[in-house]
């Protein structure tokens, strides 16, 4: 006999916030900010030959939180130049002792771990829970693997001899500021090169932290330089003539300008660039488990993740309930205070990228669309944006095609396996994928046929400094992490 | 009056606990200069019998840390062997080692730590294997730890070649029983204390003294442990694969001698590769 069904999710919902109110729960760990913030060029903290500084505010109440060295192409030369000169000495060190360097730094990261979180939060707006048991733990973690290549480099590319390219130059986005700095320097130095590297304009605080760090880490002077500055910095630091690699992480737009910039130079690449990644829900997938993987999907760090799911593709069958809970549970992220203990999406990164956000949601109302807005409460002061579901989109909307960095999910549906593989490839981008089943053929099936760099199942955002990370298609090219990402930081001899 | 120093009792580290021997047998071990410095234990086959068992209650566990996590331990390890290195060299010295020769063997011995600490999350990348067999299945091949490791370390080095021998072992999860040198019993007593301070799990490395020929035939013959990484000379090695074969044990004999356990011949991935097993695993990869 049939066991009775259950009654709906919506009816069984259990939606506390709107009972109580939650105390606040602030953290109150000392970031321990300076007023001002200088370059750090040949392992001193040095003024900006521009002479100007601009203003870093925390996204989450508008406040001035410190000034930061505007860097010009002079600063960005002189860091070029140290680089260069400290480059013979740190690549002709053994790996064992250079590893030493990147172990120190791990382990000094993790001695001030909860500072730097409240640091970045402070900064960027991500909720300090991220800050906390995400960003720095695993940005220290990068430091430590990498550390531990740094004498094994003959076994990078067996066969071949692996040798440092000389000086990077690096820019890094303002989503996870600490973390990429850490998969952009660790893999770097282990190979041997110099790096001369430009934090985002927004997020530069943590960046400047770490080099307090590297100061007591005794590194050498001039293996690490840092320039802060806006978009002319970065183009300085990508087109600067003793690069001798540039790697980018940021927008797709920006990525194809400096490849623009850089065609006919001798300089290598790697391009880590946007994404809109498909996160498909079949009818087998354990359900409640999904919608969480949904949430962490798009809303972990307020969207603000080249890899987020932003595009769900659920199946016809299970559509419906899964919209449902969905609702349900977006109903009870909590919004507000990046600081709180308990929240769990923070403040839009800047005024600017909210304002991006507003225009694309627009734009999905505009073109047909259907959105729902989980009604919570926004502080007045500060960039905030409540979770946001649309319905009834088609392949041809924008916030199907765009990506739109933001705490914003666009539902799509399919039928059959085909259907949802054709519709998952049916993006510019191939950053990432994800995948929810019972099935482990289906699993393997669908990993074949997704064009992503990293395909999740049963799971998402997930990181490890041992596993490959990097895209397909217009989302970039070369990989972060494990043995492949390491040999895209050196050149075969 | 010159103040009399208090004498350390000696005790070997099984189970994440300093005990004596069960037996409560001693042997005499003196400095360079012939002079008495203490009993150490005289460990016995039944010993040998808890100090496997307490590695096979702390093997599941050990080998259940994820790779990063057995890194940082040994890593740790490492720093605990820096600060206390000071220690170790004088007792090196004291059992007749030149100190420049210490020294240079005990910077050795950290910085091999630290090797196998960067080894712990990378070696499965490169022992393991995505096979590219010809049907619909996804294979691959990872390496496991087999469990209990037999280590029978050189009377010299006696530190160096001691630590040069559990650190690939550990480094994969498994866990060790091992016997010290005999000559120079008491360095392998000061690393037992620095253990006991590192983040290692009581259990994965105990360490015995006492006489090699009472004590290899039980290494040989226990069932329970699963391979033996030894330092041995030819009868003795003709006994242990011997006694191997029993319980079908690995049985992997290291030839290093003198300086070579300082150089880099005496470290490495393939060391670690002698204590895992490969495990295949296939799945149907469809709709």
């Amino acid at each position: 006999m049939p066991t009775p069904r259950k009654p709906s999710a919506a009816g069984r919902g259990l939606i506390f916030g709107d009972l109580w109110e939650f105390d606040p729960a602030p953290e109150t760990a000392d970031p321990k900010l300076k007023e001002r913030y200088e370059l750090f060029i040949d392992g001193a903290f040095a003024r900006p030959r521009t002479g100007k500084y601009f203003d870093s505010i925390n996204p989450a109440n508008e406040r001035k939180l410190s000034e930061i060295a505007l860097a010009g192409a002079a600063d960005v030369d002189l860091a070029y130049k140290a680089a260069a000169r400290a480059f013979p000495r740190w690549s002709a060190l053994p790996g064992r002792e250079r590893g030493k360097y990147l172990f120190r730094i791990a382990r000094l990261l993790q001695d001030r771990a909860r500072e730097f979180a409240v640091a970045e939060t402070l900064d960027g707006g991500k909720p300090i829970k991220e800050s906390r048991d995400f960003d720095v733990p695993m940005a220290a973690a990068h430091f430590f693997y990498h550390a531990g290549w740094a004498d094994k480099l003959e076994y990078v590319a067996p066969g071949r001899r692996v040798v440092p390219l000389g000086v990077v130059g690096q820019v890094i986005p303002w989503n996870f500021p600490l973390l990429m700095l850490a998969w952009k320097l660790a893999p770097a130095l282990a190979m041997g090169n110099c790096v001369v590297l430009k934090p985002a304009e927004t997020t530069s605080i943590t960046a400047m932290k770490l080099c307090e760090i590297l100061q007591d880490a005794d590194l050498p002077p001039g293996v690490v330089n840092l320039v802060t500055g806006a978009g002319e910095t970065g183009a300085a630091v990508m087109g600067h003539p003793l690069a001798a690699k540039v790697a980018f992480t940021g927008s797709t737009e920006v990525g194809k300008a400096i490849m623009r910039q850089l065609a006919g130079t001798k300089k290598k690449m790697t391009m880590e660039l946007g994404g809109k990644a498909a996160n498909i829900i079949f009818d087998d997938a354990p359900i409640d488990q999904a919608v969480e993987g949904i949430v962490n999907a798009i809303f972990f760090n307020q969207g603000h993740v080249c890899c987020a799911g932003s595009r769900l593709l659920v199946q016809e069958s299970v559509a419906e309930r899964v919209v449902s809970k969905l609702k349900n549970r977006i109903r009870v992220l909590r919004v507000g205070d990046p600081l709180d203990k308990n929240t769990d999406l923070g403040a839009i990164n800047s005024r600017e990228q909210l304002s991006t956000i507003r225009r694309l949601v627009a734009s999905g109302v505009r073109e047909g669309a259907v959105m729902y807005q989980s009604p919570c409460v926004l502080p007045e002061k500060g960039f905030y944006f409540p979770p946001t579901l649309f319905t009834k989109v088609t392949q041809s909307h924008r916030i199907a095609r765009e990506e739109i960095f933001g705490p914003v999910l666009s539902i799509l549906t399919f039928r059959t396996v085909d259907e949802a593989i054709e519709k998952a490839n049916n993006t510019a981008f191939g950053l990432s994928a994800g995948v929810w089943t019972d099935k482990g053929s289906r699993i393997l099936r669908m990993s074949t046929e997704l064009k992503a760099g990293v395909v999740w199942a049963n799971t998402f955002n997930r990181f490890d400094p041992s596993s490959p990370f990097g895209g397909y298609k217009e989302s970039g090219f070369g990989r972060e992490g494990g043995r492949q990402g390491l040999l895209d930081y050196g050149a075969l001899a | 009056m010159n103040r009399i120093p208090v004498t350390k009792t000696p005790k070997v580290y099984i189970g994440g606990a300093f005990v004596r021997s069960e037996s409560a047998r001693t042997y005499k071990v003196s400095d360079r200069a012939g002079v008495f410095v203490a009993n150490m234990p005289q460990c016995t086959r039944k010993d040998l019998r808890n100090a496997v068992e307490a590695a096979a209650k702390a093997g599941p566990g050990w080998a259940r840390r994820t790779p990063y996590n057995r890194a940082q331990i040994l890593y740790r390890l490492a720093e605990m062997l820096e600060a206390r290195s000071a220690e170790l060299v004088g007792s090196l010295v004291q059992f007749g080692a030149r100190r420049p020769d210490a020294e240079k063997g005990m910077a050795v011995a950290i910085d091999r730590l630290i090797h196998y600490a960067g080894w712990a999350d990378k070696y499965a990348q490169l022992l393991g294997s995505v096979n590219p067999v010809a049907s619909a299945h996804f294979n691959f091949t990872v390496p496991e730890p087999m469990g209990v490791v037999g280590v029978i370390a050189p009377d010299s080095p006696p530190l160096l070649g001691l630590l040069s021998m559990i650190a690939p072992v550990i480094a994969s999860g498994n866990t060790v029983v091992a016997l010290a040198s005999e000559a120079v019993p008491y360095p392998a007593i000061l690393l037992g204390e620095m253990l006991a301070t590192s983040d290692l799990p009581g259990g994965v490395v105990n360490l015995l003294t006492g006489f090699r020929k009472e004590l290899v035939p039980t290494f040989a013959t226990h069932a329970h442990i699963r391979a033996v990484y030894a330092a041995a000379s030819g009868e003795e090695m003709r006994a242990l694969r011997l006694g191997a074969a029993g319980s079908v044990k690995r049985v992997r004999f290291t030839d290093l001698s003198g300086p070579q356990w300082l150089g880099e011949e005496a470290q490495g991935l393939d060391r670690i590769g002698d204590f895992v097993e490969l495990k295949t695993t296939w799945h149907p990869i469809g709709s």
